[in-house]
């Protein structure tokens, strides 16, 4: 049943944290995230949860680490200059192979930049972030409905990998209200056992949880082992929501906030005739290569429009394979692309 | 005493078992420096969680430095964490998991330098959970730096013509700071530098474990040990310094209790 109620994406990122069964949250004051903490604060409280205002974005990202050690669901979230602090925190925990959802609500940068929304954050999301050869699974959704959604999924998705899920939202999605439906509060989180877990080794050996690995040959296997996994979830999870695409000469491709005016600036296109389509990916990492390379079959041109400078555009380029001309069109420090801006730049282009 | 009774008594003590491994602690050899304190600080903590019967619902979080395999060494649940965040780690598992007994063994530099800030808040928020925190006075993992308890004049490898307090600052007491907060309630320095301080050690973290299985908040013990490969000496003389120079600066004895 239907049961719709008007949320910021902050909020409704929480709400799906709390259905998905998340124990402990753990979070640092910090712009355009604060919503969440505040309502973390409040909905944990009243299930009986843990939550806990940490002295630093590196103490609640390894408050996560703690609990996600000791078999519960964990989050914690942020925006970008606290995101780069949980960086060290982030590659252990996929070093170690711990399960835990991170959400960051983009904002302007470098530095301490702005409070205004962004996608300077994409690198850091996808390529890596901290030391080490790991990936994180990135989720980007476009709505409040999807904060919810998407965060309700990942924590299915860090469980199912023993792997760290990044929510890559911003200040935009984060801060605006939209209707939510809450159909999902009618699910039951199915959480898998955990024999791997820190929970006393009474009746079994002891576990232990660890990324040091003082031998070469023994480290080269674990990161043998990690990217085995990561070929599985890139063969397995790429998703892609994609839009008008049939017969398209030239296909958008943004995700987030980005990919609504996107969407509305292609229906204008295709009202005034021209063959554009969007591709927006859900997941950024694994990206959505196949979809972006199967439809190079009609579109000979791309357009990737990003709140920065141009990141994921390298990511296009990369699954395109020079079958199509890729175009970029930014804005950057918090400017937001304008459903015109992006149709003045479709028209520039046929 | 007859032969009989004689034989007889010999064979009673040859059955009882006075001294043996404690069955927390493996039966490996240790990778530690030959005089270093560490094999007694970890002996010390397998010994009273064998005591109070409590090795299968104990969850350790070893640090980053000297003590960094210490889940090699101990047979209950353990996992690592980033140096210093060790007491956000133990946080995040004690209040999802209160029910099992949280320790942290830490170095300082792992608790006192780079891990100051989670140390002060995990306090500061009376987590229920105990912290055995091992001072030598420097960095021994990496080769023997100053420390932010090296005291002053002490030659490290970053302290070449010995810790200035002009250049380099004072040696941090971290028990004697933690001491003003209300959620810590019980703290206590002891040293492994002699048989007799290695008892007073052992009461120290028993009491600071009960603390902890009794509810009633943070208790850290701060165990002054040897390092003779980075103090340059032999394991005696370090053993004798911690009398003559460690001691003087870092007094043993109960800061707070409850």
């Amino acid at each position: 049943m239907s049961r719709k109620i008007l949320m910021c994406g902050n909020d409704a990122c929480g709400e799906g944290a709390v259905l998905a069964g998340c124990q402990l949250y753990a979070g640092y004051p910090i712009t355009p995230q604060n919503e969440l903490t505040a309502y973390m604060s409040k909905r944990m409280s009243e299930t009986g949860r843990v939550f806990i205002q940490a002295e630093s974005e590196l103490a609640a990202i390894n408050m996560v680490l703690g609990a996600s050690a000791a078999g519960a669901r964990a989050m914690t979230s942020s925006s970008s200059p606290g995101i780069s602090l949980k960086q060290e925190g982030i590659s252990y925990i996929a070093a170690c192979e711990l399960p835990a959802v991170i959400v960051n609500v983009q904002r302007g940068g470098p530095g301490l930049g702005n409070i205004a929304p962004a996608q300077s954050d994409y690198f850091q999301s996808v390529k890596g972030g901290g030391h080490g050869d790991y990936r994180v699974i990135v989720l980007a959704p476009a709505s409040a409905q999807d904060m919810l959604e998407y965060t309700y999924h990942a924590f299915d998705l860090a469980d199912k990998y023993r792997n760290p899920v990044l929510i890559l939202s911003d200040g935009l999605l984060g801060q605006m209200m939209e209707p939510v439906d809450l159909k999902a509060s009618d699910r039951k989180p199915q959480i898998p056992e955990k024999p791997w877990a820190l929970t006393g080794c009474a009746g079994r050996k002891a576990n232990f949880i660890k990324s040091l690995i003082l031998t070469d040959v023994e480290l080269e296997a674990h990161n043998i082992k990690l990217q085995e996994k990561y070929n599985i979830i890139k063969e397995k999870e790429a998703r892609a929501e994609v839009f008008n695409l049939k017969n398209s000469e030239i296909v958008i491709v943004a995700y987030g906030s980005v990919a609504r005016l996107a969407k509305a600036a292609v229906e204008k296109a295709r009202a005034k005739g021209m063959k554009a389509g969007l591709i927006r990916p859900i997941t950024l990492w694994p990206f959505p290569d196949k979809i972006i390379r199967d439809a190079a079959a009609t579109a000979k041109k791309f357009l990737v429009v990003e709140m920065s400078a141009g990141q994921m555009v390298e990511d296009v380029m990369l699954a395109l394979l020079g079958k199509a001309e890729v175009n970029f069109y930014g804005r950057m420090g918090g400017m937001i692309p304008s459903e015109e801006e992006i149709l003045a730049k479709l028209e520039s282009l046929l | 005493m007859s032969k009989k009774k004689k034989v007889s008594r010999l064979k009673q003590a040859n059955n009882e078992l006075v001294f043996a491994r404690p069955k927390s602690l493996r039966d490996i050899e240790m990778h530690f420096c030959a005089g270093c304190g560490h094999g007694i600080a970890h002996r010390l903590v397998c010994e009273c969680i064998d005591e109070f019967g409590i090795r299968e619902k104990t969850i350790g979080v070893a640090p980053v430095g000297c003590a960094v395999i210490a889940y090699d060494y101990w047979d209950f649940d353990v996992t690592e964490a980033p140096h210093g965040r060790t007491p956000a780690v133990a946080t995040g598992i004690k209040r999802v998991r209160p029910d099992n007994i949280v320790f942290t063994y830490q170095g300082d530099g792992d608790l006192a330098a780079i891990g100051t800030g989670e140390i002060i808040h995990a306090a500061n928020r009376g987590e229920n959970i105990t912290v055995i925190f091992v001072n030598n006075g420097v960095y021994g993992m990496t080769g023997g730096q100053m420390a932010p308890t090296t005291l002053a004049g002490q030659k490290t490898a970053t302290t070449m013509a010995g810790r200035s307090l002009r250049r380099d600052g004072y040696p941090l007491k971290m028990l004697e700071m933690l001491a003003v907060l209300p959620g810590v309630k019980y703290l206590e320095r002891v040293s492994v530098h002699s048989a007799q301080e290695i008892l007073r050690a052992k009461r120290a973290v028993k009491k600071a474990f009960k603390t902890q299985i009794d509810g009633k908040g943070f208790s850290m013990v701060e165990i002054l040990s040897m390092c003779p490969t980075y103090w340059g000496m032999t394991p005696l003389k370090a053993c004798e310094r911690i009398q003559s120079d460690v001691t003087t600066f870092y007094p043993i004895g109960i800061v707070k209790t409850y």
